[in-house]
């Protein structure tokens, strides 16, 4: 998936390049003279307003963009302007009060945190589902799992919030405890009550996400050369050795961006989280501890209540959110880039 | 020498007399091992005190790796315990992704299925308080029908317009920056989609909440999923079939609307419906913008709507249990029309001609 767009912008570019000087300049030989003489000034108006159309459709997007930065940082600035608080720094979130005073602090941890949970325990898993159905499961079982896979990463968020709420976190108690008592010695499991955390949460996002990165990387692992897999497999490869030697080094870049993907989106989960945490503010190390909130969760929440600054300040923190996962998705393309440089005859 | 060689082999191909092929586990150990963790985990389930089911599972998966390890090192050794330690931990990990992903649908389903009667489809909640028994998602159902449907309406031509440019037009830097940004616009968390339209749509142009809003906020959403999935589709025309229609006097535009396009349409089709289906279950851009009600409205263009996403999450925050019972019903609800959205798609997809 990740290794075509490389080839393909290529064939692009060639395909561009013989399509621009061919059919307007020059006429194509199999048709007559006259006919192409008469035919060329409305073929070319024709064709202009056609590439301006899609041209202009292009150009849109990008005003789109523009219009969203450029409204989200209005808002957020009348808001930002009356804030006693330092945004960045202050954990408290009271944008209602007179005086305001609210930051982003301990929003934006909670955000991290439990984005980075999730990846912990979620990208390891869905490399291991990836490579059991393409290299482990039988054939006809592989393709049956793989339309599984995609099926569940169609599953709405607010169901699996809906269902880390009611059926998870109650499930969740026992090990919680158990991670309290054995390892609270490890400030991180140390709580002095454990319940609706940001450990339950971490756990609903990597489930939410599993699907997701595991059907990207299925897909990247399926483009592996057959080829690539016999030859380590007759060169006396265990079947480990060939996944080593010939999967993973052609599937890594493709499976970090199917993980940045997963990130962008664990980051960016809303309602899922919103249901399982209960909102507070405060910056805590206690994973276990029933508290903890997230940017998009906060918006979620609080926004019902805002009134005109409490508006702006969700609209502030909301533009933190798409900084920080626009920061993920452009380290994950710039290690996509650079990864296919180095292995450049695997693209 | 050379019939030493040749016959080298064929002396030792039989019953493996210089351990060649080293020793190896039967195949029924991983099955006896597995079997053994499970019932040891069982026992300690029914003896101790350890009583979450979690725990009990990850302990059967812990004790089943570590012992195959133990044995496969013990009696194999070397590359081939490490290869069964990889292949151990493959189908550890396959299994535990499984139990939780089931677990989901399984709970949907049997918690959903009760209150699945006609009556929830052909009522709304109006005049239904949380303990009451009734009510239905007959509002939520024409809401997202409603706005998926604008936002399919505004967001798939225009999808549809750029990845033409970017494929057969886009040269240079100004494709490459709307590319960049069709990225960034796919890596948009959903509820900036939200706050956007509430912004620019909702507070500054004072247009107040409406179905039109969240069905701006969701095409937002799907013009990236759009365009690149018609981007893929569009390169993989082949290029003779556009040389072609040139061949032939054809200008590209036509070639392009007749010829390029038709070609890749069931592709670009399976792409905008599985968009369609992303956002169908998305719920933070509706709840900023939809802003939800209980009452049936049908004109997407002024006033509160409902919809299916959000339906769940306001019964799901209330206490009482017959609220939580219409948000299992509804994520039922939800789950098969985007199961079936999918499944359309997939059978649009077989029947691609270009592969």
């Amino acid at each position: 998936m990740t290794t075509e767009p490389d080839s393909s912008a290529d064939a692009a570019e060639q395909r561009g390049a013989a399509t621009a000087t061919a059919p307007p300049e020059d006429p194509p030989p199999a048709g007559g003279p006259a006919v192409v003489s008469a035919g060329k000034a409305r073929v070319g108006t024709a064709d202009l307003i056609f590439k301006n159309l899609t041209r202009t459709a292009g150009l849109g997007l990008l005003a789109l963009i523009a219009v969203i930065a450029i409204f989200l940082v209005l808002r957020a600035t009348h808001a930002l302007s009356a804030n006693t608080g330092n945004f960045l720094t202050t954990e408290e979130w009271f944008p209602n009060a007179s005086p305001p005073k609210f930051g982003v602090a301990a929003t934006l941890y909670g955000t991290v945190v439990s984005a980075a949970v999730a990846m912990i325990i979620a990208v390891p898993v869905a490399v291991g589902i990836a490579l059991f159905i393409t290299v482990y499961a039988p054939r006809q079982l592989s393709s049956f799992l793989g339309y599984i896979v995609d099926l569940l990463a169609a599953v709405p968020s607010v169901v699996y919030g809906l269902w880390g709420l009611l059926v998870l976190a109650p499930h969740m108690k026992g090990i919680q405890l158990w991670l309290n008592d054995y390892f609270g010695w490890i400030p991180l499991f140390d709580a002095g009550s454990v319940g609706r955390s940001l450990f339950v949460a971490s756990v609903v996002l990597a489930i939410m996400i599993l699907p997701i990165v595991a059907a990207l990387s299925r897909e990247v692992f399926l483009q592996v050369p057959i080829a690539h897999r016999e030859a380590a497999l007759a060169l006396g490869a265990t079947r480990w050795e060939m996944i080593r030697i010939a999967v993973l080094p052609y599937g890594k870049p493709g499976v970090i961006s199917a993980s940045m993907l997963g990130l962008g989106r664990a980051m960016g989960e809303t309602i899922a989280v919103a249901l399982v945490l209960p909102a507070s503010f405060n910056i805590s190390a206690h994973l276990l501890s029933p508290a903890g909130n997230t940017i998009a969760a906060n918006v979620a929440n609080g926004w019902g209540e805002a009134n005109g600054i409490g508006r702006g300040a969700l609209i502030a923190s909301g533009l933190v959110l798409f900084i920080v996962t626009m920061i993920v998705n452009i380290i994950a393309r710039a290690i996509v880039a650079r990864r296919r440089e180095f292995s450049g005859s695997a693209a | 020498m050379s019939t030493a060689t040749v016959s080298g082999p064929a002396v030792d191909s039989g019953p493996d007399r210089l351990r060649l092929r080293g020793q190896s586990l039967p195949r029924w150990v991983p099955l006896a091992v597995a079997a053994g963790a499970v019932v040891v985990s069982l026992l300690i389930y029914l003896l101790t005190p350890v009583d979450s089911e979690i725990q009990i599972v990850l302990m059967a998966a812990l004790g089943f790796v570590i012992a195959m390890t133990a044995l496969s090192t013990a009696v194999e050794g070397g590359r081939r315990a490490r290869d069964r330690f990889a292949t151990t931990l493959v189908y550890t990990a396959f299994l535990l992704a499984v139990i939780p992903l089931v677990a989901v649908l399984v709970s949907v389903i049997g918690k959903g299925a009760g209150r699945l009667d006609a009556g929830f489809f052909t009522h709304s909640m109006n005049g239904i308080g949380a303990r009451d028994v009734g009510g239905g998602i007959y509002h939520a159902i024409i809401g997202t029908v409603e706005q998926v449907l604008l936002a399919s309406v505004l967001a798939v031509p225009f999808g549809l317009l750029v990845a033409i440019y970017l494929v057969e037009y886009g040269r240079g830097r100004v494709s490459r920056v709307i590319s960049f940004f069709v990225d960034v616009l796919t890596g948009l968390p959903s509820i900036i989609a939200g706050l956007f339209i509430l912004a620019f749509w909702v507070l500054a142009l004072d247009q107040g909440f409406s179905g039109f809003a969240g069905a701006l906020a969701l095409a937002v959403l799907m013009i990236p999923t759009v365009v690149r999935s018609a981007e893929e589709m569009l390169k993989l025309v082949p290029n003779e079939l556009r040389e072609a229609g040139y061949a032939l006097g054809v200008p590209q535009w036509r070639t392009i609307l007749r010829v390029v396009v038709p070609t890749a349409l069931p592709g670009i089709v399976t792409g905008v419906m599985l968009a369609v289906a992303r956002v169908a279950g998305e719920t933070a851009p509706v709840l900023l913008t939809v802003f939800g009600t209980n009452l049936i409205n049908s004109n997407p263009f002024s006033g509160e709507q409902s919809s299916l996403p959000l339906y769940i999450y306001s019964q799901a925050g209330q206490p009482q249990q017959s609220a939580v019972d219409r948000a299992w019903a509804a994520a039922l609800v939800l789950i098969i029309i985007i199961m079936v959205l999918n499944l359309a798609a997939r059978l649009f997809a077989g029947r691609s001609r270009l592969k």
